[in-house]
């Protein structure tokens, strides 16, 4: 293989993994913010086994979104040497700022609040947790600022055989920016909140110690609003997403579709089985009209096919191969939208059971919302995937292919020992960290306690 | 020539490096004499206690200072970590594995667990204390870089005896500066052992310190009319680490930790003196090399950098600063310990 393939194997390996552990901190952090005011405005002592229990699994998470991130910060230079160069005039800016604005806000604070229970003053040490999470949110912010400059480069002119910055306003009020934002925020909130449901979930279906379960019925109902609020806000600044996507980057979409022709009224594709290279259907089932209808909320109007834009593409940019893969756009955005469905149908199903006060009755729900945890890293992934894949052959879109962005100078077998590196020590890192989480949430809150040590023993040996 | 926003750039870059040093440079040092001064579990808790709450902001400097390479001096952020490629990626897998370890150690009651990450503090603390020196003597030393900015060389061509010493010295300096910070914070046999590893370490860093200041003027350009001429900088380095030496025999060890931050604050400084305004220089020819106008970002972009830079890092230093002072407490017996 060469260089490219591995880098690219490379950027997808720890970029997926990274974004693992990302959302569940952007989600989680404000659980703990929450939990732990409710302790401080109430004194009620549940509250602050909640805030410490979650806090717990919160820090866990966190450390390995910390470690992968570095990973991204250098990654660039080490393996996409051409588009640093041809970008840093405006991309470089963003990241720069992500880390003096964020990274030192959330690891300083962090520690202050993982070491200053007994220092601070309650509303002092209270504070450090908003700040983590603001930090926590910044960086999301500034890293999608950089990243929606790749989707959708804004504020640049080139100059010098190079993009260079000339709006540093246009560079963060990127429209793209705010249909981005809000679906990776809601994102990570949907991803807390399936996280809190599956564990308390699993802490009900045992009915262990009186104490144990009303903190968990706590957190059922506090996860099943904060599921279905964030689920259906992340549906909704998906669909907002998707049709200002059929705009500004209408070949993704139209690759996620399989649409090979342009068509009006457009059709949604529910199953297509199709011949790739050939640009057609083997096999399709299709609703017609849909797709126009999610497009522009009009059952008429036209969508452009593959075909169409590659014509269109050609003309603007030169001969070349201009659709990204079909089969991962296409797939990989049904697994991002059905997990979605899921979701909303078992977040749903959730707060119904709790208006009614029958969640703890219903067997078949509880047991559900277990493996449910899984379903926003399902959605989290491919939804990455499909947005960077969609976005081939371009690593900028329209101003510099994949293909060129690689470092020149990194053999081929060092690119390969920086993937196998990566691969193992991630792997073993997951087992690690997996570990730690599940015996962490089996062992409950009661265990959790302030004056319990943090290297508590499994709550089944304490009774 | 003028002092413009390149120039502030790139004395904001040494800034970063240098706060990363002298910060994260004790926390690297209490990570490697982890293992040898610990001796019980309770013992290297405590030691990785004292610096719990702040390892991670300090490291952060470091992720500033490589975002702000990327921002102002694109050219260099590519040259350098496509160039020094295998070098950095046994850089990130201790980055890495340190990290996760000071969080993951104490969660696991197992005897193989502890010292597994134990270890892995150790080595993820070594490893970078030693690279970042061999790195930075990179820098001065030169590298094969050729006429379109890239890196022509492999991983061998970074250990020459120049940077092996840059590198004895940075890991010495900080195996020195962590010993005198883990007395400063701690009671006991800790403290006892601490001041034992100050006594041990303390004049084979200075003698390194003295190497490093020797070698950077017997094989580098560092006094030829290239760079700006660093005068009595390099002399306050070696003079800084021999004032620890004597605070320390006086039991000034506040003091003596200020020497040696002032230690690493003057190498640190000698070498971006010495670089500039080139910020990597090229052993195949001197016009190859990359320099603050060459490798830099446009003059909007620094313009807009330089605002947000003015405005954070105060507010930065402000409340890292109070963290320290929050947690300026000896880690004793009875600390309640949450690593």
């Amino acid at each position: 293989m060469d260089a490219l393939t591995l880098a690219r194997w490379q950027f997808a390996v720890t970029t997926v993994y990274h974004f693992f552990f990302v959302p569940l901190t952007l989600g989680l952090v404000w659980a703990v913010a929450i939990l732990q005011t409710a302790w401080v405005v109430t004194g009620k002592p549940t509250y602050l086994r909640l805030t410490k229990f979650w806090g717990k699994l919160f820090l866990i998470n966190f450390a390995m979104g910390v470690v992968t991130g570095i990973v991204q910060e250098f990654q660039f230079g080490m393996n996409w040497s051409e588009y640093s160069r041809f970008v840093g005039d405006v991309f470089g800016a963003p990241l720069a700022i992500e880390a003096l604005l964020a990274f030192f806000l959330e690891s300083t604070f962090l520690g202050v609040w993982i070491f200053g229970w007994d220092r601070l003053p309650k509303k002092v040490h209270l504070a450090t947790i908003w700040l983590v999470a603001l930090g926590s949110n910044l960086s999301a912010i500034w890293i999608l600022i950089a990243n929606s400059f790749m989707q959708q480069p804004v504020g640049y002119v080139l100059r010098n055989g190079r993009a260079e910055m000339d709006s540093f306003l246009a560079l963060i009020t990127n429209p793209h920016v705010f249909v981005q934002f809000p679906h990776v925020v809601t994102g990570g909130m949907a991803t807390a909140a399936f996280f809190m449901l599956g564990i308390s979930a699993w802490h009900l279906r045992k009915q262990r110690d009186p104490v144990n379960v009303e903190d968990f019925r706590r957190s059922f109902r506090f996860g099943a609003v904060y599921a279905l609020v964030a689920t259906v806000a992340v549906m909704l600044v998906g669909h907002t997403q998707a049709q200002y996507m059929m705009r500004v980057q209408p070949m993704k979409m139209a690759a996620a579709e399989a649409l090979w022709e342009t068509e009006n009224p457009a059709p949604m594709s529910l199953f297509t089985w199709g011949n790739e290279p050939e640009r057609r259907d083997v096999f399709a089932v299709k609703v017609p009209g849909l797709l126009s209808f999610l497009a522009y909320n009009d059952f008429t109007g036209e969508v452009r096919g593959i075909k169409q834009l590659q014509a269109e593409y050609e003309q603007r940019f030169g001969p070349g191969e201009y659709a990204p893969p079909v089969k991962w756009t296409y797939w990989t955005f049904r697994g991002m939208v059905g997990a979605g469905m899921v979701m909303l149908l078992l977040a749903a199903a959730a707060v119904v059971g709790v208006l009614r006060e029958r969640f703890e009755q219903s067997r078949w729900l509880l047991a559900a919302l277990v493996p449910a945890i899984a379903l926003p890293y399902i959605a989290n992934s491919t939804g990455w995937i499909f947005t960077e894949i969609g976005r081939q052959p371009w690593i900028v879109f329209g101003l510099q292919k994949t293909a060129d962005a690689v470092s020149p100078n990194v053999l081929p077998s060092e690119v390969l020992l920086s993937l196998v590196v990566f691969t193992l020590l991630y792997g073993a890192l997951m087992g690690a960290c997996v570990y730690l989480l599940r015996k962490y949430a089996r062992a409950g809150t009661v265990a959790a306690d302030p004056h319990g040590s943090p290297t508590l023993e499994p709550y089944a040996a304490r009774v | 020539m003028a002092f413009d926003l390149n120039s502030l750039w790139f004395v904001l870059v040494a800034v970063l490096f240098i706060g990363f040093f002298v910060l994260e440079g004790f926390d690297f040092g209490v990570g490697i004499l982890l293992p040898f001064l610990g001796k019980t579990d309770e013992e290297r808790r405590r030691i990785i206690n004292t610096i719990g709450p702040v390892w991670d902001g300090n490291e952060v400097w470091i992720l500033t200072a490589g975002g702000a390479i990327f921002a102002a001096f694109p050219h260099w952020y590519a040259t350098l970590f496509s160039g020094f490629y295998l070098a950095l990626l046994l850089m990130l897998a201790a980055m890495i594995v340190r990290g996760v370890a000071f969080e993951f150690r104490s969660k696991d009651k197992h005897p193989a667990w502890r010292a597994t990450w134990d270890w892995l503090i150790f080595a993820g603390s070594a490893v970078p204390a030693l690279l970042w020196g061999v790195a930075l003597g990179n820098l001065l030393k030169g590298v094969p870089i050729n006429g379109q900015m890239q890196f022509v060389g492999g991983f061998f061509d970074l250990l020459n005896p120049y940077t092996l010493v840059a590198g004895l010295a940075s890991l010495t300096a900080f195996i020195t500066h962590g010993a005198i910070f883990l007395h400063l914070k701690s009671t006991d046999v800790i403290c006892v052992r601490a001041m034992k590893a100050i006594k041990t370490v303390g004049p084979i860093a200075t003698a390194a310190v003295f190497l490093f200041v020797a070698a950077t003027y017997a094989w580098t350009d560092a006094f030829g009319q290239l760079g700006v001429n660093p005068g009595l900088v390099p002399l306050l380095a070696i003079g800084a680490m021999l004032a620890a030496g004597a605070f320390v025999h006086r039991n000034l060890l506040g003091w003596a930790f200020t020497m040696t931050s002032v230690a690493i604050a003057c190498a640190t400084i000698t070498i971006f003196m010495a670089l500039y305004p080139r910020v990597m220089i090229s052993s195949l020819d001197p016009n190859w090399s990359l320099t603050i106008y060459n490798a830099s970002s446009t003059p909007y972009t620094l313009k807009v950098m330089s605002l947000v830079a003015l405005v954070f890092v105060p507010i930065v230093l402000l409340y890292q600063g109070w963290t320290y002072w929050v947690f300026r407490h000896r880690i004793t017996p009875s600390t309640t310990l949450e690593y």
